[in-house]
């Protein structure tokens, strides 16, 4: 294939830009800094609030941080407000009784989807203390817009 | 008009038609999402809107505009008509069925599902078993395409397909593949599960097939675009296409490279583990490859038709290009919001990146740069082109078409921005309204979705004079003796004989073998797991 030098360089450029994106991107995935969460486990949906894993839903702190374990519902969590501590890793868990829904803590890195029939699960440290807001980002029916509650992320005493 | 035109402009009325229906709806949301107060404003017609935009949108209108350009170029470049002309017409009515049972069963209010239709919501039978209609119709186009071009082969067994007919048929060929995912999720899930012949549905399994499904549509979207771009504009332009061969090699690429990328529309999943997601990751960098050969070689061509013309400085053979003829302006245009929409993407796909963003309006702010401005903008400056040709009609209400591709422009331009803005401040993408109760981190939203809704206007009035212009030069163009459509032709002669690139059995094997190293692993596991079913919802 005759491919003019112009183009040929510039073919050669866009191949290192993208190898560049690429190492960018495989380099976190090595340090694992932050992985998207791909935690494989699975649950009966129909069950999900007597079953053990969110019978008990709500935070537990723990020497290292602290796990949060929280339900989606048409249209709303459970429970609709929890406090976890600032510089700490927090662990949520997380799983649906309905339909879809999706998790995310406004102004972080926190973000899933829940499915029902699955355990979704990731861990994230807030610098900052404060207010955030947790709001359902993917439609889940005709109140899908209110769908949300509140993280109060507090100082360590 | 020719009798053979008839069965392309049939496709184009019904596309047509559906884009002047969901571009209506689209005014509608972008105003309510910015808490505009609307006389029957409620969530659920918001969200019943947005799953009609959807559908009318990214599956009717670009998959029956698709059809009917793809009849254009097989029987313009290859010379011959369809091999298999009655298949193409029971491929567009069993089509039109099925947009017809999906669009009642969305306006009935008993499919408010959003063209995703992640179950378990669950809509009203109708809606699926449409759906699956639209996509068997969409199987006779892909098989009469390639039936067309293997009667031309053995018609003409050394020469090279034309660039068009290479593109056109790629896209084909990929949409067989594509479509595979969604039929299955379709019929062997969703319709019986929706009629109560099974109780449950496993929800991460219809999404992995939705997902195997939803990239390569984007590419079905885009490949028609780009075969304008290449074989039409350069003509247009008043030039030539810089290169035919590396044209021949993008639309390869984009055969193969399509498809093993869905989990990157699932980073934020639970139930796939990260090694694949990773993976997929990888290989969505490498489509940005066949566009950036693209923008270069489109660009150069435009440069080399201001150069026919006379220009010999540095930049100034930009000033001698037609910008008043609406097919050039759609298509530069269309080009200058794809750059930015596709560094988005190259972001969308960056893995751990993507939680910033995920299902943020920054999401919908994304693909309406893509398949809202590079395949729709292309696709009407395309109309403008054709229509006269086939219908042997003058444009009529040439002034508003003149000026629709940069009204179109400024209001992407403007609805593209805001969303960007306000999705990386966290707003989520698809809400009737997004005040969460007076929250102040939401009210840090409220000014652009003001911006989002003017330029949500600005779109609707371009829409509505490209519907104008279609409607007026349909019905009351002045007849005339048609011009013909002009393929442009390549700087350099093309090769005599067909090369490796036109090898299509081989790269659809190729293409295959990649995605089974993408999917087959995860997708066996996945089955492998103890899986838990869900009921249907319908909470709208």
């Amino acid at each position: 294939m005759n491919v003019p030098l112009y183009e040929r360089v510039w073919m050669w450029a866009a191949g290192v830009i993208i190898a560049a994106f690429a190492l960018t991107v495989a380099v976190g995935y090595g340090a694992s800094a932050f992985q998207p969460p791909s935690h494989v486990e699975t649950i009966d949906p129909a069950n999900a609030l007597a079953d053990p894993r969110f019978a008990q839903r709500g935070v537990t702190l723990s020497e290292r941080g602290a796990t949060v374990v929280m339900v989606g519902m048409m249209f709303a969590y459970a429970p609709a407000v929890v406090h976890v501590p600032a510089g700490k890793p927090v662990t949520f868990r997380l799983t649906s009784i309905d339909v879809v829904h999706g998790f995310q803590i406004v102004g972080t890195n926190g973000n899933t989807m829940i499915v029902p029939g699955y355990v979704s699960q990731f861990t994230t440290t807030f610098a900052q203390p404060g207010e955030y807001l947790i709001v359902c980002n993917e439609y889940c029916g005709s109140g899908h817009h209110v769908m949300s509650a509140k993280l109060i992320v507090e100082a360590a005493p | 008009m020719n009798r053979a035109d008839r069965l392309p402009l049939a496709n184009f009325g019904v596309a047509f038609a559906a884009f002047a229906v969901a571009s209506a709806m689209a005014m509608m949301q972008a105003l309510s999402r910015a808490s505009l107060d609307l006389p029957f404003r409620s969530a659920k017609l918001y969200y019943l809107s947005v799953t009609a935009h959807g559908v009318l949108m990214a599956l009717v209108f670009t998959t029956f505009f698709i059809v009917g350009f793809g009849y254009v170029v097989a029987t313009r470049t290859l010379n011959r008509p369809l091999a298999t002309p009655r298949l193409a017409w029971t491929g567009f009515w069993v089509a039109l069925l099925g947009t017809v049972l999906a669009a009642g069963a969305i306006l009935a209010g008993k499919a408010s599902v959003l063209y995703t239709f992640y179950p378990p919501l669950q809509a009203h039978p109708a809606f699926y078993i449409g759906a699956a209609l639209l996509i068997v119709g969409s199987w006779f186009w892909s098989v009469t395409m390639v039936l067309t071009y293997r009667a031309w082969r053995r018609e003409h067994p050394t020469e090279p397909a034309p660039l068009a007919m290479h593109g056109m048929l790629v896209t084909a060929i990929l949409w067989l593949i594509a479509t595979l995912g969604v039929a299955i999720e379709d019929v062997v899930l969703l319709i019986p599960w929706s009629l109560g012949i099974t109780q449950t549905i496993d929800p991460m399994l219809a999404r992995m097939l939705f997902w195997y499904f939803g990239h390569p549509l984007v590419y079905f979207w885009l490949l028609p675009a780009y075969v304008v771009w290449y074989t039409i504009f350069p003509k247009v332009a008043g030039g030539k296409l810089f290169s035919d061969s590396l044209g021949r090699l993008v639309f390869i690429l984009f055969l193969l490279l399509s498809t093993p990328v869905g989990f990157h529309h699932q980073f934020m999943d639970p139930a796939i583990p990260a090694g694949w997601k990773f993976l997929h990751s990888m290989i969505t960098m490498g489509i940005l490859f066949p566009s950036f050969i693209t923008a270069f070689t489109i660009t150069a061509s435009m440069e080399v038709a201001g150069r026919a013309q006379g220009a010999t400085g540095l930049l100034n053979w930009l000033g001698k290009l037609p910008w008043a003829d609406p097919l050039f302006s759609s298509v530069v245009l269309a080009m200058l919001l794809f750059a930015v929409g596709g560094i988005g993407g190259a972001i969308n796909a960056s893995y751990m990146l993507n939680s910033a963003v995920h299902n943020t309006a920054w999401i919908q702010a994304h693909f309406h740069l893509t398949v809202g401005s590079a395949v729709a903008l292309t696709f009407m400056g395309t109309a403008y082109y054709l229509l006269p040709r086939l219908l042997g009609r003058e444009l009529e209400l040439g002034l508003l078409a003149r000026v629709q591709p940069y009204l179109w422009f400024l209001g992407m331009a403007l609805f593209s921005f805001s969303n960007h803005i306000t999705g990386l401040r966290g707003m989520p993408r698809r809400v009737y309204e997004a005040s969460y109760g007076g929250s102040a981190i939401a009210a840090n939203w409220k000014i652009l979705t003001g911006v989002s809704a003017l330029g949500g206007l600005l779109l609707f009035a371009s829409a509505a004079f490209f519907v104008l212009v279609v409607l007026g030069t349909w019905l009351a163009g002045k007849k005339q003796t048609p011009e013909p459509i002009e393929w442009a032709e390549p700087l350099e002669p093309i090769a005599a004989k067909s090369t490796w690139l036109d090898r299509y059995g081989l790269w659809t094997v190729v293409a295959v073998v990649v995605i089974l190293i993408a999917y087959a692993v995860p997708l066996w596991h996945h089955l492998q797991t103890i899986r838990f079913g869900s009921p249907g919802f319908k909470p709208f």
